[in-house]
């Protein structure tokens, strides 16, 4: 890849004047020397893969092993339905995020974005988008390739995974690349795109990994319904020209800092935090005995 | 042109980390049976690559679990995944939930453990393999970095590194001048680029190993190329 950080994506896709999509497409091809339309048929398949995520989340039973989750996306669609809920179409977009991560609870076919953990953040935001905005398949896939040279980035210079650097790694990452992914389809430029970056980045630092029992349900579930709010929220605020004063490459380091700096009890060891609360150690002790 | 050391050095802070991830399908992928990317997939991709390196299905496999992997297994069906893998399951087969089950109709035993002393990732397995025949055994390292990625870091006592993402060489031969360069010249004259390199030796002019990771397809052939050079023992091609 001929990018570091977000500077420099957002750069090389100026000088090309190629939308972030188009760019990490061309990177790609370049990186592993496939033609342009396998690997486009691939994050095609992908992005299929999603839809088949999200369907199977509000249409089939998503309790997972443990008991303790499973169809939170289907009552928040029942809720909906008749139009008052407080976010209006945003609810959509949790609805869907909450269905994506039920089925990866419940052991169901899922794509990681970047992760397991903080998989149904893209879906969610994607998908109810373009029923929204009547965006076609191509530009969807397009914009998963523009999330993904986003991620690229983070976890190059970061991390990605929760028992590296916590929760803000996965969730936090997820809703990086999917704000700065909406905008880039959307029409947003380059620069506006890694604004959005940076300015969701800075509503997720800090947040620990703890899983209660060390499963991927309390609270990670919820976390993704949360995090498709929140990316909807940087796009919209980036394309109305809100720019992140610290600048999202220095916003990704404060991540690594604060990841590193985070007790192993609150990376993904279920040692910490929710997990250790009074609560969480029953249902972990409960979970034994079954 | 070509930079020169010191202004390498030079260069802004970001340029100096390692690549840990190479390609867009390591953000966005891999397809997957949850819960976790890094306590499932990657763990399924880490037992998938013991499975091909030692060659067969295994009779018996340990299984010792360190740091967040020790302490969370369970809950992530992280043994479930690694038992999966030394099935040759992918990270999506829709069977991995049930290896343990598919592992007594292969005949495979297991033994799942935490392991003691030190470990280089938050995410570590050690896994040993043993045939029926008792006569072959595989011991190896790995870590699971997030997203699903990997990196396997040490086999049969030789610090090395690969990631599985790319068709791999893993050589045993003996510690003596040159033969790093028979085995690379024998690429060139295929045209197959190395990405990436490690080796190392038990003791000098002893046994060694190295590992290569090479763009593009790998010609089958090249195997047997490298199989009659003298000094070397065993060479396997992975390629998942």
């Amino acid at each position: 890849m001929n990018f570091r950080t977000l500077k420099q994506l957002a750069e090389l896709a100026e000088t090309r004047n190629l939308r972030l999509g188009q760019l990490m497409l061309e990177e790609q091809c370049h990186e592993s020397g496939e033609d342009k339309d396998a690997v486009f048929d691939q994050m095609r398949e992908y992005y299929g893969i999603m839809k088949s995520a999200v369907h199977q989340g509000l249409h089939t039973d998503t309790t997972s092993k443990s008991g303790l989750t499973g169809g939170d996306a289907r009552k928040l669609m029942a809720y909906r339905a008749d139009g008052q809920s407080l976010l209006g179409h945003a609810s959509l977009s949790m609805s869907y995020a909450l269905a994506v991560s039920e089925v990866n609870a419940s052991m169901g076919r899922i794509i990681a974005t970047p992760t397991a953990g903080s998989c149904g953040i893209i879906p969610g935001v994607f998908i109810s988008s373009q029923e929204r905005f009547g965006w076609t398949d191509e530009q969807m896939v397009y914009g998963l390739f523009a999330s993904g040279a986003i991620g690229y980035v983070i976890a190059n210079s970061s991390f990605i995974s929760g028992a590296e650097g916590g929760c803000q790694a996965e969730v936090g990452s997820a809703i990086g690349m999917a704000a700065g992914a909406l905008v880039d389809i959307r029409g947003g430029s380059p620069s506006q795109s890694i604004h959005a970056v940076g300015l969701a980045l800075k509503n997720t630092l800090g947040l620990i990994c703890d899983p209660v029992a060390g499963l991927v349900e309390i609270p990670c579930i919820v976390r993704n319904g949360f995090g498709a709010i929140t990316a909807l929220g940087a796009a919209d605020m980036a394309l109305a020209g809100v720019r992140s004063i610290i600048p999202s490459d220095e916003v990704v380091q404060v991540m690594l800092e604060v990841g590193s700096a985070m007790p192993e009890s609150l990376r993904e060891t279920a040692g910490g935090g929710l997990a250790q609360t009074p609560t969480g150690r029953k249902i972990t002790r409960d979970l034994q005995h079954k | 042109m070509i930079a020169s050391f010191r202004q390498m050095c030079n260069r802004r802070n970001g340029e100096n980390k390692t690549v840990r991830f190479k390609d867009v399908f390591s953000i966005i992928g891999p397809a997957m049976v949850g819960p976790s990317s890094s306590h499932t997939a990657g763990a399924a991709r880490i037992g998938r690559t013991a499975r091909h390196l030692f060659g067969e299905c295994p009779s018996h496999a340990e299984i010792l679990m360190f740091g967040s992997f020790a302490a969370t297994y369970k809950g992530h069906g992280t043994d479930t995944a690694i038992v999966g893998g030394l099935l040759d399951m992918e990270t999506d087969d829709p069977g991995l939930p049930d290896a343990f089950a598919h592992a007594d109709t292969a005949g495979m035993e297991t033994i799942i453990r935490p392991g003691t002393g030190l470990y280089p990732h938050p995410n570590t397995v050690e896994i040993a393999l043993t045939n029926a025949a008792g006569d072959r055994t595989l011991n190896m390292l790995g870590t699971s970095i997030g997203g699903g990625n990997i990196e396997i870091v040490r086999i049969n006592g030789y610090n090395l590194k690969l990631t599985a993402l790319y068709p791999t060489l893993i050589i045993r031969h003996s510690d003596e001048p040159g033969v790093i360069a028979v085995v690379t010249r024998l690429l060139v004259d295929n045209r197959i680029n190395i990405g990436h390199m490690s080796v190392d030796r038990k003791n000098r002019r002893g046994e060694a190993m190295m590992v290569l990771e090479c763009d593009g397809k790998m010609n089958p052939a090249v195997v047997q190329q490298i199989e009659v050079i003298p000094e070397v023992q065993e060479v396997t091609l992975l390629s998942l």
